[in-house]
């Protein structure tokens, strides 16, 4: 009989294909949203994630977000590089300055330090220059894509590109281009430019307290758990990994910037008007074939079996309208970001999410249809 | 007139003449309190074996109430009703569905047959309610669908059949399975007199074996004359039994 339910569903064309659209309209609402919300707060948490070579990110307690800047008096690195188990740690300034390109534009940037010595915090991958190019007199790296974003030129739009040798201020402060980087695509929008340590405390205005960041490698040996432990207790400072600090900072941002409550207020409009179209369908489609049912019943078929067929028909308009809409989201996804403009991220999680919202809707539409199949008298096949 | 059958049906091999329902002083009410109407006052009626019964009458006289609580659509009121030695008050919802799937067969006035599914698939139906595999269901519905001269329409749907094609689908449905006891409801109203009469002489060809009884509900007095015996009802009760050409007088 389970054939038979699905030619029944399959057979009144215009029903099925208003089901299908339904369930996919939904499926596909929820999976987009909730891949662009998975890109947003992947994105918050991209620039700790870029920045892998330590095992512990250490900075003040009050810092809840990579660009909350309060920062730290330099004492407290050796502080920090005290600490039994832990094999080395650096500095990083990360400050808010503003920029002054060749034509003029003024531009807000955050300026990264990263220690003279090692260089350890270096944006993951360079696109034009080496990351030894960062040493050279008055250096600093650019994001390559915002050579055509944030640090294009825009007074005078006829002006050249900044390019390797290209020279703009920061903070009244001349610097030169001596590298072009790459990173992932972060949640934040300002321009961050990299240079050294000791150079950004040149650059950045004069303050009594400079350290952002210490980044901190464990010794072989000893549990990143403890050692961070160790630093809490022996210093005051807050301690992360960078899968912490990410997390800290991912929630900061969906809570503070609302899109936690905005994109869940969408995915739950999706489920809701998935859930009211299909359940409106599936319960035209059972009454108009209320007669077909009652034969079926009056001919043997139990309210089980009729149970049965109902499910069925809503699990596969649901599963066709899942598979729809979660492909089209990805197609979407993939199109509309292949830039990497749109925050697009469909994780594992995001299908199985889709899925279960699908399903939701197919269970609702289920009951709601057979509240009338169960209720419906086999004798009316004979009015 | 006749009123009555006698002999009890026996368990095994039923004869000419036995008793295959067997009903007395059945009732049967709808709707409560002021609203209460009376649909079955005390029916007693007894069909045999291998016997077609039409049950004839004025709308609302209780004669579609009445073949529903013989197939066990409906519940009585009160009263005795055996169907092949069968009590349905014994018996629970399910069990009843059951035992109506494999031993009751319908042809519906409006034919009801499912329109997305094939002349040979709508056949087929009460064999996959049973629970045969749908090869083997549909094999089997179109054998019968071949002895009601169907072998043309097997894979035609509904909507492409005539009336009368459709009604012998219907009747195709109705004997699949090989049930015992046949209830059709006003077979012939939606046909023209002509494919009306040969409906009749299918079912009454096809249908009717010594271990078999249908039942027909009809108002149509132009096919009275293919029963063994017609019962009249009016106001909820049987007024008349006997043969068609007693009640046509």
């Amino acid at each position: 009989m389970i054939g038979v339910a699905i030619q029944m569903l399959v057979g009144d064309k215009m029903k099925f294909f208003a089901l299908i659209i339904g369930l996919s309209f939904a499926s596909m609402m929820i999976a987009q949203q909730a891949s662009i919300f998975t890109g947003y707060a992947m994105r918050a948490g991209a620039w700790v994630r870029d920045t892998a070579q330590a095992d512990l990110w250490v900075m003040d307690p009050q810092v809840e977000v990579t660009i909350d800047f309060k920062r730290m008096t330099d004492t407290q690195l050796q502080r920090v590089r005290g600490v039994q188990g832990v094999s080395w740690g650096v500095p990083m300034f990360v400050g808010g300055l503003i920029a002054r390109l060749p034509d003029g534009t003024i531009q807000a940037i955050r300026l990264v330090g990263l220690d003279d010595g090692t260089l350890i915090g270096a944006p993951p991958g360079m696109a034009e220059g080496e990351l030894a190019d960062l040493r050279r007199d008055r250096g600093v790296f650019v994001d390559q894509r915002d050579l055509t974003g944030l640090l294009r030129a825009r007074r005078d739009t006829s002006a050249p590109a900044l390019a390797i040798g290209s020279r703009l201020d920061i903070n009244d402060h001349e610097v030169e281009v001596t590298g072009l980087y790459r990173k992932t695509a972060e949640f934040f929008w300002e321009p961050t430019i990299y240079t050294t340590y000791s150079r950004a405390l040149k650059i950045a205005p004069p303050e009594r307290k400079t350290l952002q960041y210490v980044l901190v490698k464990v010794a072989e040996g000893h549990d990143p758990a403890q050692v961070a432990e160790a630093i809490r207790s022996e210093t005051g400072l807050a301690v992360y990994t960078g899968p912490q600090f990410a997390r800290l900072s991912t929630w900061y941002v969906l809570i503070q910037t609302g899109i936690l409550i905005n994109f869940g207020i969408t995915i739950a409009l999706g489920f809701v008007i998935g859930a009211l179209v299909s359940g409106l369908l599936l319960y035209t489609f059972v009454t108009e074939n209320s007669r077909a049912f009652a034969a079926l019943k009056a001919m043997g078929t139990t309210n089980g079996r009729v149970v049965g067929m109902v499910v069925v028909q809503a699990l596969v308009a649901g599963l066709i309208g899942f598979g729809l809409g979660v492909g089209m989201a990805a197609i979407n996804g993939h199109v509309a970001g292949s830039d990497g403009q749109l925050a697009f991220k469909m994780v594992w999680q995001v299908p199985v999410i889709a899925g279960v919202g699908v399903l939701a809707c197919c269970v609702l539409a289920a009951v709601v249809s057979l509240s009338r199949v169960l209720t419906l008298e086999p004798a009316v096949v004979f009015k | 007139m006749t009123t009555a059958m006698s002999k009890p049906a026996s368990s095994t091999h039923p004869q000419r003449g036995e008793l295959a329902v067997h009903a007395k002083g059945v009732t049967k009410h709808y709707g409560k309190g002021d609203n209460k109407v009376l649909a079955l006052r005390g029916v007693d009626l007894e069909i045999a074996y291998g016997e077609l019964m039409m049950l004839v009458g004025p709308s609302g006289c209780g004669k579609t109430t009445l073949i529903s609580v013989i197939a066990g659509i409906l519940d009585r009121d009160e009263g005795e009703l055996s169907v092949f030695g069968n009590d349905y008050a014994k018996q629970g919802q399910r069990i009843k569905t059951l035992w109506r799937g494999a031993n009751i067969g319908f042809v519906f006035q409006q034919f009801n047959l499912l329109p997305t599914l094939t002349a040979a698939e709508n056949a087929a139906v009460p064999l996959m309610i049973l629970g045969e595999s749908r090869a083997s269901a549909v094999k089997k519905a179109k054998d019968m669908m071949s002895r009601v001269g169907l072998e043309s329409k097997f894979n035609s749907l509904p909507s492409q059949l005539s009336g009368g094609q459709q009604q012998r689908v219907a009747i195709a449905r109705a004997l699949v399975h090989q049930p015992k006891l046949i209830v059709c409801d006003e077979p012939t109203s939606a046909l023209d007199a002509t494919t009306g009469h040969a409906v009749l002489r299918l079912l009454k060809g096809v249908a009717l074996q010594e271990d078999r009884a249908l039942v027909i509900v009809t108002h149509d007095s132009r096919i009275f004359g293919f029963a063994d015996r017609v019962a009249t009802m009016d106001d909820g009760k049987i007024v008349t039994i006997g043969k068609p050409s007693e009640v046509m007088q």
